[in-house]
């Protein structure tokens, strides 16, 4: 037990090693793709939070992402620095999640009406950014309506927009949040209040009946999940310099959840792997036109749900533990 | 005057759609506790199912009241064999996979049928009313939709195969003891749910057009609908209809784009006042 222990710090460690040195080995086209793998595996955590610890069936997860980017999109075209708009970009949709959080919780909707609102909040934005046209603005920032907005500023360093981050320090901050998330969710669920809200996912009325206030530990939850989903927004919008509704639509949404289907709900590091994969998998569909890439994720899902409902990674592990 | 006339349709007619794109998922999920994500495919699918043989030279109305339905309840009822039956009485993973199943169809879809397939035009011609005239079908909607609830309710109420299955509803193990084959009941509850998706996919097709996406038009609003609803889910729907069809028909006449925003805060505050849908509190013993 000590040494499969021992071995896997040292494959963490291994891994995180590679993960840091990668710039000195390879070609900066490879860094940037594989930035985006980073900021969606970060947005992966933080479905894995919400859904997979707290227990919180959210559909919606996209339109904390997709808010966190335009939020920050706007910010930083009229600001100019990035610093401020980084903050605005996770406060933005945590303080929506406390609004929204407040009537779900409160109004103890539970369940399957939550995933289903959770998803009708995602599908709203999608519309109402849609049929925002070109003459809508906040500022001196254009909603952009169907087409999004391009030329989204890049990260700068903090107080000096004039020296934008390049790719080898877009990647690095990227994985520098990623571990940072990671190891700060695992941290959140071995505190009491984490471990409330694993008591809560697995019996709430126990829970309740324990004395705990479950409507505001999942609020908690919720709210944490919706800035760390706002912040890969950010980091995504300021990657591709890019930022459109498709950031709200139900294929994305479809996507995150698929992600955590996939790698295993309620760990963190499958969610990770969940998220990689099937980015990888749909990059690789794009580019090769091999087959549609609905009927490729469409069918995996429904073959997860049904013959692996554990996902890969606790499959793997108990495989490992034999 | 005629303006009045004109907005009082435009209500009716909203009310009615949101009826009738909701109620096969509202049978399915009030009588079965299943959610079934790919509803809007099944929409969608009904939809095709009018336009390809219309195209292929086959009257309109038999497409739409006859091979629309009885296509997506066939289909309903491989899938219930498939997908559902696994998932019985775990919520969760069923919407899961039915959501996988509605990529799964709108890849399928756009693979096969792509997204240049003709529509078919709204038959009947138009109504004059004063200055305005107002497309007759839009009356052939509102009533077909009355006219389908009034039969769903009676099949349920007046017909051994309804009684059969409401009290599979309410307890299934006591249908079984009795007798019943459980599972047959669901499977052909499922493909009632779904025949009657398809014929609200049909109708609907001359009026909005199918493009593989056209399901996620329909979806939220037929969830809101029919979660809006509550258990007692004819009563449920209909009264929900009303409620949000209007809703989202006055405000879309105020300002376009905002009936969806409207729609969706009524149902959160909605919601939030009633969590079991309108139902929960009003209308509870009725079906």
């Amino acid at each position: 037990m000590r040494g499969k222990a021992l071995g896997l710090w040292a494959a963490a460690i291994g891994a995180l090693a590679l993960a840091f040195g990668l710039p000195l080995f390879v070609e900066t086209f490879f860094l940037v793709e594989l930035t985006v793998y980073v900021v969606m595996a970060i947005l992966a955590l933080s479905l894995a939070l919400v859904w997979g610890s707290a227990g919180i069936l959210n559909f919606g997860q996209s339109a904390f992402f997709g808010l966190g980017g335009y939020a920050y999109t706007i910010a930083v075209m009229n600001m100019g620095d990035s610093t401020v708009p980084i903050l605005i970009g996770i406060a933005v949709p945590a303080v929506f999640a406390v609004v929204t959080g407040y009537f779900l919780f409160y109004g103890r909707v539970s369940d399957i009406y939550l995933g289903t609102i959770t998803l009708c909040v995602s599908l709203i934005f999608f519309n109402l950014i849609n049929s925002s046209g070109a003459e809508y603005r906040i500022g001196i920032a254009p909603l952009g309506g169907n087409n999004g907005i391009p030329g989204v500023p890049p990260l700068n360093v903090p107080g000096n927009p004039e020296r934008p981050l390049d790719f080898d320090e877009m990647y690095m901050l990227s994985m520098v949040v990623l571990v940072l998330v990671y190891l700060g969710l695992h941290w959140l669920l071995a505190t009491r209040f984490g471990r409330v809200a694993v008591a809560i996912r697995e019996n709430e009325l126990r829970a309740e009946l324990l004395g705990y206030d479950a409507r505001l530990v999942k609020l908690a939850m919720f709210t944490i999940g919706a800035g760390i989903a706002g912040l890969s927004g950010v980091l995504f919008a300021a990657w591709g310099s890019f930022i459109g509704p498709t950031m709200f639509s139900i294929f994305f949404t479809a996507q995150i959840i698929i992600w955590i289907m996939v790698g295993g709900l309620g760990t963190l590091a499958g969610a990770v792997a969940g998220a990689v994969l099937i980015q990888w998998l749909t990059t690789w569909l794009g580019e090769t036109k091999i087959a549609d890439t609905n009927i490729v994720l469409g069918a995996i899902f429904v073959v997860f749900v049904l013959l692996v409902p554990r996902g890969i990674q606790p499959t793997i592990a108990r495989w490992l533990a034999r | 005057m005629d303006f009045a006339a004109i907005v009082v349709i435009q209500v009716l007619y909203a009310i009615a759609s949101l009826a009738l794109i909701s109620l096969g998922l509202a049978i399915i999920f009030g009588m079965m506790r299943v959610i079934n994500f790919a509803h809007g495919e099944f929409l969608m699918l009904g939809g095709y199912a009018v336009l390809l043989p219309v195209e292929a030279g086959v009257n309109l109305w038999l497409a739409m009241l006859v091979i629309a339905p009885v296509t997506v309840g066939l289909f309903g009822i491989v899938v219930e064999r498939i997908i559902i039956r696994p998932l019985y009485g775990r919520i969760v993973e069923t919407v899961l996979a039915t959501w996988g199943l509605s990529l799964l169809m709108i890849g399928l879809a756009s693979e096969i049928i792509g997204y240049y397939q003709a529509g078919a035009a709204p038959p009947l011609g138009t109504v004059q009313i004063g200055f305005y005239r107002e497309g007759a079908y839009t009356f052939f909607v509102i009533g077909i939709t009355a006219v389908i609830f009034v039969a769903v309710y009676l099949f349920l109420r007046r017909t051994r195969f309804g009684l059969i299955a409401l009290g599979t509803m309410q307890n299934a193990d006591m249908a079984a003891a009795l007798g019943v084959n459980v599972n047959r009941v669901y499977a052909a509850t499922f493909g009632l749910g779904a025949a009657l998706s398809g014929l609200a996919g049909a109708i609907m097709a001359p009026i909005a057009g199918v493009v593989p996406i056209i399901g996620i038009t329909y979806i939220a609003k037929a969830f809101i609908t029919v979660i809006g609803g509550g258990t007692v889910f004819l009563a449920g729907t209909a009264a929900a209809s009303v409620l949000f069809g209007t809703i989202t028909q006055v405000v879309t006449f105020l300002s376009t784009s905002f009936g969806e925003v409207a729609l969706l805060v009524v149902a959160v505050v909605l919601l939030h006042l009633l969590p079991e849908g309108i139902t929960g509190r009003f209308l509870r013993r009725g079906l």
